[in-house]
């Protein structure tokens, strides 16, 4: 197989998840109905892992399947489908507030564009992929050796979110 | 990256089938609608309100203590990865790091969180 | 040229798999029958042998039934979901060693990636969605609450399977398939194959319950319990949708049983055949065999606890899942570190 087939079927796959995810957010942000947005928010963060995978970033994309498409999205699911009569509300998709929400939005772009043009980015070699290996174990050893202590505060900040949750069960459980 | 082409056709393919399988029977199987036949299941009485009515937290509460779990797998699998490496410095940062979430956890079955009754 | 050799595999795959699904509720609906002692299809054919075709193509010719009440796109999509998660989970899967074929060397397996594992488990939290989606679609109370039930469950034992996997990462030092079967070739004391099963009893326990909650088999089938649920999410599926979730039931076992069979039971290896002095083709296809034979024995325990254990209460489901099952698989990761150290 000559190099420059693998690079156009890469490039395919490049512009059909960045335009899922586009496509997907739109219907995140402009639906009427809350569920198809709920639904839309699965092909949005299915695409990122996508666009993941083809930064060779495999541990990430797996991850973000695994925590938000599995988890966070379900937690989302399960709020929208088990409010009582949200799936039936229209809600407003219009635009409010059009003066300050178009000043916030042209600062963060900017501040995104400035970043995109001043970085200083890391070009793999000849776009082979190969040349990057496995990033998990990588990850694992940067985590128990340079990163140890936010490691370790990351369990801290989920033992907080446990409690927080174990506060919400107790108000259930006194009614 | 290659390496995920074929997942990617995997899952094209998979779709592909289901799509052809739901298009088969649209053409192959026979179209009679009514009234009583499109309304609700309900074990033959009429349907009452809606199915869509209010849920008990508890299933909210399943999902929370999910992802924050879930969050402590995925920290442990590139460390189980690299075990041998680490040695016993890595193995005892890890038992630390479940043991400060085993306090949350047995707080949770104390507060009666995980309890169904 | 690259492109031909996985459309191959992937299309040779799924022609297994989904004539192994048709014979697979044969074997099913055969072993039901003599455990009761009936005799269970026998007419289509000899000894029944052509049922299954006979049930696809009554599947085609069925009305396909979406109630008013339902939304209608998210009522089609749900099968969907389930299915492509269903078939695609096989892609990782390695069911053979390198064989050498038409002068060239191809790996028994559609894609050898580095977190081969995990996508494993990615794709299964996605099944989720099928179920949840058909539950809430149909706008049906049983689905509503089954699909609920589902979902709750799934994803309470998807935790104690993603922690019974990290012994088996621990001793295999990789997150590929592939080199994890390879590890299980090696031998205990010259004697015993080193398989995980071996290795990791505990986790072997947890993680074959956990999978057995995940594929919503019984004693775990609270998502569809006939008695209390009519038919749990897929209560308002009528026709190939109703038959698209039943294909994709089967073909979650089938991948279930594969992905046992290559974490705990050895994967493709045929423990001591490098002393038989086989050709390298007849060794390959040998293990291509052996792994089939694995599988299907796997199979054969799915189908044979299903109709021997009751079904669990909601409740005891929870708390076997939550108080006894995450404890162990913890306890499973100390003890397997603390024996790597020592």
């Amino acid at each position: 197989m000559t190099p420059d087939t693998t690079l156009h079927l890469t490039d395919y796959l490049f512009y059909f998840f960045a335009l899922l995810a586009v496509f997907s957010g739109g219907v995140v942000v402009f639906s009427r109905n809350i569920v198809h947005s709920a639904f839309a928010l699965m092909f949005t963060l299915f695409a990122v892992a996508g666009l993941y995978v083809l930064l060779n970033a495999d541990f990430l994309a797996v991850t973000q399947i695994l925590v938000y498409v599995g988890g966070i999205l379900v937690l989302i699911l399960f709020g929208v489908m088990l409010t009582n009569k949200i799936v039936d509300v229209q809600i407003k998709a219009g635009s409010i507030h059009v003066l300050p929400a178009s000043i916030i939005t042209a600062v963060i772009a900017g501040t995104l564009c400035g970043v995109f043009t001043l970085t200083d980015w890391f070009v793999v070699p000849g776009a082979d992929a190969s040349a990057v290996k496995t990033t998990a174990p990588h990850i694992g050893e940067a985590l128990i050796t340079n990163y140890v202590l936010p490691f370790e505060v990351a369990s801290v900040v989920l033992l907080v979110a446990m409690l927080g949750a174990a506060m919400i069960a107790r108000r259930e459980r006194k009614k | 990256m290659e390496a995920y082409i074929p997942i990617f056709l995997m899952l094209a393919i998979a779709l592909a089938i289901g799509v052809v399988f739901l298009k088969l029977q649209e053409w192959l199987g026979p179209r009679n609608p009514n009234d009583e036949k499109l309304s609700t299941y309900e074990s033959g009485m009429a349907p009452v309100r809606t199915a869509r009515e209010r849920f008990s937290v508890k299933y909210y509460m399943v999902a929370v203590l999910f992802i924050l779990f879930d969050i402590e797998v995925i920290f442990l699998y590139p460390w189980a990865v690299n075990f041998r490496a680490l040695g016993v410095f890595g193995y005892v940062e890890m038992v630390l790091f479940i043991a400060i979430l085993l306090v949350g956890y047995l707080y949770i079955l104390k507060k009666g969180a995980l309890q169904w009754d | 040229m690259n492109i031909i050799e996985p459309l191959v595999k992937i299309a040779l795959i799924l022609l297994i798999n989904l004539t192994t699904v048709a014979y697979l509720v044969y074997t099913e609906r055969r072993v039901s029958a003599f455990i009761q002692n009936r005799v269970g299809p026998n007419r289509v054919g000899p000894m029944g042998l052509l049922q299954p075709v006979a049930d696809i193509v009554k599947l085609f010719f069925k009305e396909d039934i979406v109630p008013t009440a339902a939304n209608k796109f998210v009522h089609s999509l749900a099968p969907l979901i389930s299915l492509i998660v269903a078939l695609s989970t096989f892609a990782v899967i390695p069911f053979g060693n390198t064989i050498h074929l038409f002068g060239r060397d191809i790996k028994l397996m559609i894609a050898d990636v580095n977190v081969g594992l995990l996508y494993l488990l990615a794709l299964s939290s996605l099944g989720v969605y099928g179920i949840t989606l058909s539950g809430w679609s149909s706008n049906n109370k049983y689905s509503l609450l089954g699909g609920l039930r589902s979902s709750a469950q799934m994803i309470s034992y998807e935790l104690s399977m993603g922690l019974s996997i990290i012994g088996v990462l621990m001793i295999a030092g990789s997150l590929q398939l592939d080199k994890i079967v390879v590890h299980q070739g090696n031998y205990l004391g010259g004697f015993l194959p080193a398989w995980n099963i071996f290795l990791q009893p505990l986790g072997f326990i947890t993680f074959v319950v956990a999978y057995f909650a995940e594929t919503n088999r019984l004693p775990f089938d609270l998502p569809e319990a006939e008695p209390e649920l009519v038919g749990g999410y897929h209560t308002e599926y009528s026709g190939m949708k109703f038959g698209l979730f039943f294909l994709a039931e089967y073909a979650n076992m089938i991948t279930a049983s594969a992905v046992i069979t290559t974490l705990y039971l050895g994967g493709w290896q045929f423990p001591f055949i490098e002393n038989f002095g086989f050709s390298p083709l007849a060794v390959s296809l040998l293990q291509v065999a052996a792994f089939g034979v694995k599988v299907a024995l796997v199979l054969l325990f799915f189908i044979i606890v299903r109709w021997t254990i009751p079904r669990f209460r909601y409740d005891q489901l929870m708390n076997l899942g939550w108080k006894v099952m995450l404890p162990l698989a913890v306890l499973n990761i100390i003890i397997t570190g603390f024996f790597i150290l020592v």
